[in-house]
């Protein structure tokens, strides 16, 4: 077989499936049990560390 | 010791550039290798002069970053300015050819302008913004200084000199040819070199971050960095005609390269324009809200979906071509699925501001968001609409493409730019507020109503000239010729350069209000979160 179709039918098989489930797995992953409590957290890391780096005894970063 | 390395390699720079000036062959060439030379002598000059001094170590750990970020902000407003101004003069060539001057021929003639327009607002204006505004948002969502020291710093430098390269080339007719990929082969190189020492300072810093997630913006910025860097290097491949010369042929042919041309075309498109500025939208649209992203769950499957679609959408630019059907039509198909995420982060912008949005009413910086976000939407939703096939056949080769392009530039690129330029500029020069919110309001409403006459103006002589070309009498003979189509666009194109009249004077009042911010505004009274840490 050459090339072209090598690629062209892995291309529309398992690479297709496999990028297909992973994206299915993220959908998945991302309304996992307790992951709105999770994503509270990150949601608000806008709001910190305005003004100066965290330091390494920070709490804020410690805690999250 | 560095100091001697960095000597040696700057001398080593100029002697060369030196040379090539010498032997150019053509004049494109000629003055970039000047220019390469005068600016590695004149660094050869200035760490000459810093040899030996002694070198005062503080720890800056305690501290960001934001010289650079206040140069990329600096950079974004006299970019932005420039290419606006030539895309209003070029609109008034096109409604006016005896703008293209006898004179200037050859240099300022709207084939040469063209492509300074459009690499001055998406990679000048656009790309300093995405630098800065990446710059300012990694240190802020990592709580870490940049990574790389100086390495910040020649990204920006780097980047402005490819800018400047790029441009007088495009004037003196260096170009491949490509559209958004014009720069020739040793531009295209130097540009590779500046964008991985970009990867390695936002990369760097992501790695170092003391926050354990890592944010959303950042997921946006750095998918943004990586794609580019691959749809550059592979969309660039070419072998220079001479050393001693700025032309250059492409490893590709035909069907091929226009393929790969249109991959990185629309990617330019996706994640340039979108995903990098969708950054911006994750940290700037909660900040002046001051509420987190309506819905965190759903900005990280805008994320995986936006990048996972987007990137085989590029095929709709050649339909009818010599393209297999089967390929144009997963373009196609990709690019109306590609609906959804768009609309889904639109969704998750707009809905940030829900139990805020009085302060449409008293925040002008708010309103220019939330309109960028609208226009956002707009022109995600015309962009699968134009792909399909059918309307392709009547919106390709138009002034409906060109109008399309812009309410995305203008409307979703360029707000979203000049809010997050608002929001950040008091920041950075450490000022209490902006010198003036109702110039704020002067510069949302003329841009809005310029951006409403462009893309309206686009529409109606896209639609016209579409339906011109295709019309038949009853024999099956063409009804028009070509300059009939030009001839009836001509109010149109009057009213498309008034609306760039009036977003080049937005702008241009948004460089003096901030500008006199800078200036004028008082400085924030000092307290303790100000102190630098050590």
């Amino acid at each position: 077989m050459e090339t072209y179709s090598l690629l062209r039918q892995f291309a529309d098989s398992w690479m297709l499936l496999v990028l297909f489930a992973f994206f299915i797995g993220v959908v998945i992953w991302v309304f996992r049990p307790g992951a709105t409590k999770t994503y509270e957290n990150p949601s608000n890391i806008p709001f910190r560390h305005e003004d100066k780096p965290a330091r390494d005894d920070d709490a804020d970063a410690k805690e999250a | 010791m560095t100091n001697y390395i960095k000597l040696i390699v700057l001398g080593l720079i100029t002697l060369f550039a030196l040379i090539a000036a010498n032997y150019a062959r053509d004049l494109a060439y000629l003055v970039n290798a000047l220019t390469v030379a005068l600016v590695a002598g004149g660094l050869f000059l200035w760490v000459l002069r810093h040899t030996d001094e002694p070198t005062d170590s503080i720890d800056l750990s305690g501290e960001y970053m934001d010289g650079v970020v206040r140069a990329g902000v600096v950079a974004t407003c006299l970019w932005g300015v420039v290419g606006f101004l030539a895309g209003t003069f070029i609109a008034f060539q096109l409604a006016f050819p005896q703008l293209n001057f006898d004179w200037a021929q050859g240099f300022a003639n709207f084939g040469r302008l063209r492509p300074l327009h459009t690499s001055a607002v998406i990679f000048a204006f656009g790309g300093n913004a995405l630098i800065a505004t990446s710059f300012y948002v990694v240190q802020r969502t990592s709580a870490a200084r940049l990574w790389g020291g100086n390495l910040a710093w020649f990204v920006f430098w780097g980047y402005q000199l490819v800018i400047v390269l790029a441009a007088t080339g495009y004037l003196l007719g260096a170009t491949q040819s490509k559209e958004y990929a014009e720069p020739e082969w040793y531009v295209d190189l130097w540009l590779t070199v500046v964008w991985l020492a970009y990867l390695a300072v936002f990369l760097g810093t992501i790695v170092k971050r003391k926050e354990p997630h890592i944010y959303v913006a950042n997921w946006f910025y750095l998918s943004f960095i990586i794609t580019v860097a691959m749809l550059h290097v592979v969309n660039n491949l070419s072998i220079p005609v001479s050393v001693f010369g700025s032309k250059s042929v492409q490893v590709f042919s035909g069907v091929q390269d226009a393929m790969t041309q249109w991959w990185y075309g629309h990617n330019a498109v996706g994640f340039f324009l979108t995903a990098g500025f969708l950054g911006m939208m994750y940290y700037f649209v909660p900040k002046q809200a001051e509420r987190p992203v309506y819905s965190y769950k759903l900005s990280i499957i805008h994320f995986w979906a936006l990048i996972f679609i987007y990137i085989w959408a590029g095929p709709h630019h050649l339909h009818y071509t010599a393209l297999p059907d089967w390929a144009s039509t997963l373009g196609m198909v990709f690019s109306i699925v590609l609906w959804m995420p768009s609309w889904g982060g639109m969704i998750n912008g707009l809905m940030t501001l829900s139990g805020a949005w009085d302060k449409l009413r008293t925040d002008p910086i708010i309103r220019m968001m939330v309109i960028s976000i609208g226009f956002y939407g707009m022109s995600t939703f015309e962009g699968p609409m134009m792909s399909i096939r059918a309307v392709n056949s009547l919106s390709h080769y138009t002034d409906w493409t060109i109008g399309h392009v812009h309410s995305g530039a203008l409307g979703w690129n360029g707000m979203i730019t000049f809010g997050a330029l608002y929001f950040l500029v008091p920041k950075l020069w450490n000022r209490e507020r902006l010198y003036s919110l109702s110039l704020v309001s002067w510069h949302f409403w003329l841009a809005t109503i310029g951006i409403i006459l462009y893309a309206a103006a686009m529409w109606v002589t896209g639609i016209m000239e579409g339906l011109m070309w295709r019309e038949v009498d009853a024999n099956g003979f063409l009804v028009n010729s070509f300059a009939d189509t030009v001839a009836a666009k001509l109010p149109m194109y009057i009213v498309r350069g008034l609306g760039g009249v009036l977003f080049l004077s937005g702008a241009v009042i948004m460089c003096y209000n901030l500008w006199m911010t800078v200036k004028r505004s008082p400085a924030v009274a000092p307290t303790n979160s100000a102190v630098p840490a050590e």
